[in-house]
């Protein structure tokens, strides 16, 4: 029977109750065909150290929790054959531009509350909530504006690249801005304008420089530089008052669809 | 409640440079960042060189100071900067105003993205910077001749 390859894998650890600094640890792991990064992370904490921290969650590619820098690139464990990696040695880091929690667990909320700062929702008049019946019609065209941004799983890979965020720590970042361009574009909407204040600011999206690093890295192909770039154009267009004043697009009624009549108001709010 | 500590994992300025694992992009962005840097350098040490006329000091004519051949180098490598920082500049104007970067897709594997659309816009860009290059050389070695 054929010898079992043995990979060594260089695992970057830290535990703030202990160390000052981290440190790398190395550990073998016998190669399986098919073997991923986080099968690997699994067989060290089941064979070596129990104690190892690292986060995911769904184990293919959908949640975003376990990105990590592995051989110096950031990219999704769950997603990355260890036989693709080539070579017996492989190194493991958290992602950089974010705090060490521990080992290889990144402290992601500081990127959570700058997507939250960009209304990452379609903001519109709340009244046309109570037409039940009508819908919002979008071309082919109109979804394919925004489609590729949905495909983003927040995992925060394009953060750990982008070298503007290396100095610039209240830089809004890849993910963020491109979600809220995930907005602005959507024919639903109407917050670009209030986008703009954070988009358009001094950490927004001309903080970008195009070192295209996020797009290359995304695991997801959501392209989040070729988002952003748009979003600059939308910006200048915005300040030239190039754009008309673009209103949201309103509810339909399809055939069979048409929209009741006599609705008594809601009641008045009894808190 | 618990007190958390967190180690700052961010990379600071080597951040920009990597581990030699990123891409042609991210260099010119470096580059692009120090021909800026120094283009500025070299304006502001030209408007004190120059301004000493003021009190009779000319620096750069025949015989003086600014007139030996490592500064001749030096002119040649202002120039190589400006070429470079121009031409990428252009490029960076195109690609940040949304052009050359490509329409919204739909992402399907293997990903297609801004990087490889702009690639071409990149090329005629810095073949024509090589040309500017190659001229400002031919000068150079020629001064340094006479
Ligand atoms: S844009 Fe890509 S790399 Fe960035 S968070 Fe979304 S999926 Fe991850
Ligand atoms: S293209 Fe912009 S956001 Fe993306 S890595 Fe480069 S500087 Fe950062
Ligand atoms: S575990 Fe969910 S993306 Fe990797």
């Amino acid at each position: 029977m054929a010898e079992t390859k043995t990979i060594k894998f260089h695992i970057r650890r830290y535990d703030p109750k202990k160390d000052k600094e981290p440190y790398f640890k190395t550990y073998d792991v016998p190669f399986q065909p098919g073997m991923v990064v986080l099968d690997a992370l699994h067989y060290i904490r089941e064979n070596y150290d129990p104690s190892l921290a690292w986060r995911y969650s769904c184990r293919m590619g959908v949640c975003g929790s376990c990105g990590m820098l592995i051989n110096g690139s950031p990219t999704l464990a769950c997603n990355t054959q260890v036989a693709t990696l080539g070579g017996t040695e492989i190194t493991i880091a958290p992602l950089p531009n974010f705090d060490i929690v521990k080992d290889l667990v990144p402290e992601l909320s500081k990127m959570f509350e700058k997507h939250v700062a960009v209304s990452p929702f379609i903001v519109r008049d709340e009244k046309e909530l109570d037409d039940e019946k009508g819908e919002y019609y979008q071309t082919e065209h109109q979804l394919e504006q925004y489609l590729q941004l949905t495909y983003c799983i927040r995992c925060g890979c394009c953060m750990a690249a982008c070298p503007t965020l290396a100095t610039d720590p209240d830089y809004l970042g890849p993910m963020p801005l491109s979600q809220a361009h995930r907005y602005n574009v959507d024919t639903r909407d109407g917050g670009r304008k209030t986008r703009n204040e954070k988009t358009g600011s001094s950490h927004g999206a001309f903080k970008c420089h195009f070192a295209g690093e996020c797009s290359r890295v995304c695991p997801k192909g959501a392209d989040p530089a070729k988002a952003i770039q748009h979003m600059k154009r939308q910006l200048v267009f915005d300040f030239l008052h190039l754009i008309k004043n673009q209103k949201p697009c309103e509810k339909q009624h399809g055939p069979g669809n048409e929209p009741k009549k006599d609705v008594p108001p809601a009641p008045p709010y009894t808190v | 409640m618990a007190e958390f500590t967190r180690f700052d994992n961010r990379l600071g300025i080597l951040g920009w440079l990597g581990k030699g694992k990123w891409g042609l992009e991210r260099y010119l962005y470096i580059l692009h960042r120090l021909t800026g840097l120094a283009i500025l350098f070299y304006f502001m040490m030209h408007i004190f060189v120059t301004s000493l006329r003021a009190y009779g000091i000319y620096l750069w004519t025949e015989g003086n100071f600014f007139h030996q051949p490592i500064f001749r180098i030096g002119e040649f490598l202002v120039f190589a900067a400006f070429a470079f920082h121009a031409f990428n500049g252009l490029r960076l104007v195109f690609v940040e105003l949304g052009f050359a970067v490509g329409k919204p897709i739909e992402p399907i594997f293997p990903y297609e993205t801004c990087i490889s659309k702009q690639r071409p816009l990149l090329v005629v860009m810095m073949l024509l910077s090589a040309v500017l290059f190659a001229m400002g050389g031919y000068e150079l070695i020629m001064a340094l001749g006479r």
